[in-house]
């Protein structure tokens, strides 16, 4: 196991790269520290696969470097860099009873078979997949054999990380809640580095210790769930996380204030100096707004029931403000009038939290 | 409307849907709720007519059309899986089933403009199908089920290959996409939330049977039985078996609470409870709950939430509150059960306080 260092990597699928948006990464320096839990966050297109497959050595970067350690294995192949992926969905042998299928990876690598089978145990033991070992893997169900493919991942003990690529998607919601608590329960007895892609923020945020957004080729935000949604970096991620996502709303600045509704807005940050010309935009989280006797007028337009909580859609002119509620808390009629709570209401000039941009 | 009656479907030696009628409210935005596997598709396939019933009839805007080929019927429908003409642009997928009704091309260009618009496939009306994303090929099959003049739209979970967020704001689109049309939609889920967010009606499906229909709010807050309010719970709803004696209600020997209510006409006995997930907050809660301690198995926070696993007695229960709550796994520590929301239910599962 070891630090993992990605270092300028930029990659394009075209042989000749000339426009910015010719790149599916652009600019990626980032450092996984040994033993920890991270995701990958973004939506499709974002780049995220794409990245994952520099790290396992199925892409070879355009520019730039990956080091595991000390060791730069840019160049090295997939088999060499001792990689577990854990894919979408089951990789299971059918044929196979579970037993072989765990120890296949080991059989492959020509570990003697008592170590295969005092391994295999300790994995099936951790999974609880003991009573299984020797059903054929064709019976199980989708939760049963993306446990073994999990297993399969974690068998060797020689490897470096440990990758999961939406690993979750075929299961079910009331299975995903149990198979993500133990993959979390898992990496804190074992605590060996894992990263875990999604587009599911529930997922990575629940997963990890530190989560990476990715955005159009770039890392916008790196920070720990809390981070991510009380001070997003740039307003994808104020969106991208939370459901609903982040209120942002076009404001004016004067005297480095901001404004909405014509009314000053106060907010956790300020702007020293948007130039000109700038777009500028408060971001704040429908769990920060609440109804209030004064402050921005608006109309309730309509209050959808989420179970635990209603989420109120207001609007003020064309613009949308969501309020997130409890579930029995009364939801004024018609008219009413939104207070922001200055602590997690925030500034962006140009999509990035003023004073942030990179 | 459309109403299935005594509905019965085997497929050899299995039963895949047992006796089941419902009846859909006309021209309503319908949700079957239920786990992979508890018999949705098969309902969904017995009112378009891709099956016929063993026994049993179905039924649709006062006509039994029992036996009547889905081709003669005015049905479109979405699958998980979708599927789109290979070899026809993006525009031709959407439009397709306008030619096949002989629509005047004006009138085809400006209803696929609308609908590419609002499904953010305008982009990529000349490519092919090939040439899209997953979830813009799923989009594409999506437009043109909308595109289609049904009675009877079926939509098997058509958002669950798609992204989270582009998946929320469908989830909102679609109801308003069909509130101003007649047809009747059926939408197939697995998930709790996205049936509740979804509004209108919800049938819970467990195990080849619908066990309750009703509006979406009353079915999750009033569950019939056990099955149903497992179905409709995101995360796990927590059960537990509790013993009735007189005015005191027991779930182990130091933690009890008082009959209230309704509760005090319940016969002594056993019963199990359910109480979802929010209903249980770090101490001190919101007051007036019961208290527990007990040991800290996971803890999660996702950011605006935490999620917490704890032991209680020998049974996993789930904590879920607002805010960041850190715990450290194997910790004690001290959760109240709002008990006021418990839901009690009798040996046979029926609900029967709460």
């Amino acid at each position: 196991m070891a630090k993992i260092r990605l270092e300028q990597l930029r990659h394009s699928y075209l042989a000749k790269p000339a426009r910015e948006a010719d790149w599916a990464l652009k600019q990626v320096d980032l450092q996984w520290n040994d033993g920890g839990a991270y995701a990958l966050l973004g939506p499709s297109g974002c780049g995220k696969t794409t990245l994952l497959n520099i790290v396992s050595g199925l892409l070879r970067p355009t520019t730039g470097r990956i080091r595991f350690g000390d060791e730069d294995v840019t160049d090295s192949p997939p088999d060499r860099r001792n990689i577990a992926q854990v894919f979408q969905f089951p990789v299971v042998y059918d044929t196979m009873s579970v037993y072989d299928n765990l120890a296949f990876p080991l059989r492959n690598r020509g570990v003697p078979e008592a170590q295969v089978d005092s391994r295999v145990r300790e994995i099936a033991a951790l999974l609880d997949l003991e009573a299984m070992l020797p059903q054929r893997a064709a019976g199980l169900t989708a939760d049963g054999k993306q446990k073994i493919s999990l297993g399969r991942g974690l068998v060797r003990s020689d490897v470096n990380v440990i990758m999961f690529d939406e690993p979750l998607t075929v299961i079910d919601p009331h299975l995903k809640w149990r198979l993500r608590s133990q993959l979390k329960e898992l990496h804190q007895r074992i605590g060996m580095t894992m990263i875990y892609v999604t587009h599911d923020q529930t997922e990575a945020m629940t997963f990890a210790d530190r989560v990476v957004v990715m955005h159009e080729g770039t890392v916008v935000q790196v920070g720990t769930p809390v981070e991510l949604f009380e001070r997003p970096r740039h307003t994808f991620v104020g969106h991208f996380i939370g459901s609903p996502g982040m209120n942002i709303l076009p404001c004016e600045v004067e005297h480095g204030v901001a404004r909405f509704a014509g009314l000053p807005v106060p907010t956790f940050n300020s702007s020293s100096g948007a130039a000109a010309g700038s777009r500028t935009e408060i971001g704040v989280r429908p769990e920060f707004v609440r109804f209030a006797d004064q402050g921005i007028p608006v109309r309730v337009v309509r209050v959808a029931d989420a179970g635990r909580h209603q989420i109120v859609e207001t609007r003020h002119g064309d613009a949308v403000i969501r309020v997130l509620l409890d579930e029995h808390d009364p939801v004024p009629q018609y008219q009413a009038h939104l207070g922001f709570d200055p602590a997690f209401t925030h500034l962006y000039v140009d999509g990035w939290l003023a004073g942030e941009a990179p | 409307m459309l109403e299935l009656k005594n509905v019965v479907r085997r497929v050899g030696a299995q039963t895949h849907i047992y006796e089941t009628s419902l009846a859909l409210r006309p021209g309503g935005f319908n949700i079957l709720l239920g786990t992979t596997l508890a018999g949705k598709t098969t309902l969904m396939q017995l009112m378009a007519g891709l099956v016929q019933p063993s026994a049993g009839q179905v039924w649709f805007g006062g006509r039994d059309v029992t036996g009547v080929p889905v081709q003669k019927r005015k049905v479109s429908m979405v699958f998980q899986q979708f599927i789109n003409y290979p070899n026809l642009s993006v525009y031709e997928n959407i439009a397709s089933p306008l030619r096949v009704a002989r629509m005047q091309e004006a009138e085809v260009r400006s209803r696929v403009g609308h609908i590419a618009e609002m499904l953010q496939l305008s982009p990529f009306l000349q490519r092919r199908p090939a040439a899209l994303s997953g979830g813009q090929q799923q989009r594409t099959a999506l437009a043109r089920a909308l595109a289609k003049d049904a009675d009877l739209v079926l939509l098997d979970e058509p958002l669950a290959n798609l992204d989270y967020k582009l998946r929320e704001g469908l989830r909102e689109e679609l109801p308003r996409l069909f509130a101003d049309r007649s047809c009747t939609v059926v939408y197939a889920t697995s998930d709790p939330g996205e049936a509740l967010l979804l509004g209108g009606y919800t049938a819970t499906v467990h195990e080849g049977r619908v066990t309750q229909y009703g509006p979406n709010g009353s079915v999750y807050r009033e569950p019939v039985d056990l099955a149903t309010a497992r179905v409709f719970s995101d995360p796990p709803i927590n059960m537990a078996q509790v013993m009735k004696n007189g005015q005191c209600i027991r779930l182990s020997e130091r933690v009890s609470w008082s009959a209230e209510g309704k509760l005090r006409d319940l016969p002594d006995g056993e019963y199990t409870i359910g109480l979802r997930p929010h209903h249980v907050l770090p101490a001190p809660g919101k007051g007036g709950g019961v208290q527990v301690d007990c040991k800290v198995l996971i803890a999660e926070i996702s950011g605006s939430e935490s999620v917490v696993h704890f032991d209680l007695g020998g049974m996993t229960w789930v904590s879920l509150s607002h805010g960041v709550h850190v715990f450290k796994v194997g910790q004690s520590a001290r959760f109240e059960l709002d008990v006021a929301h418990c839901l009690y239910f009798a040996s046979g599962g029926t609900r029967v306080a709460g």
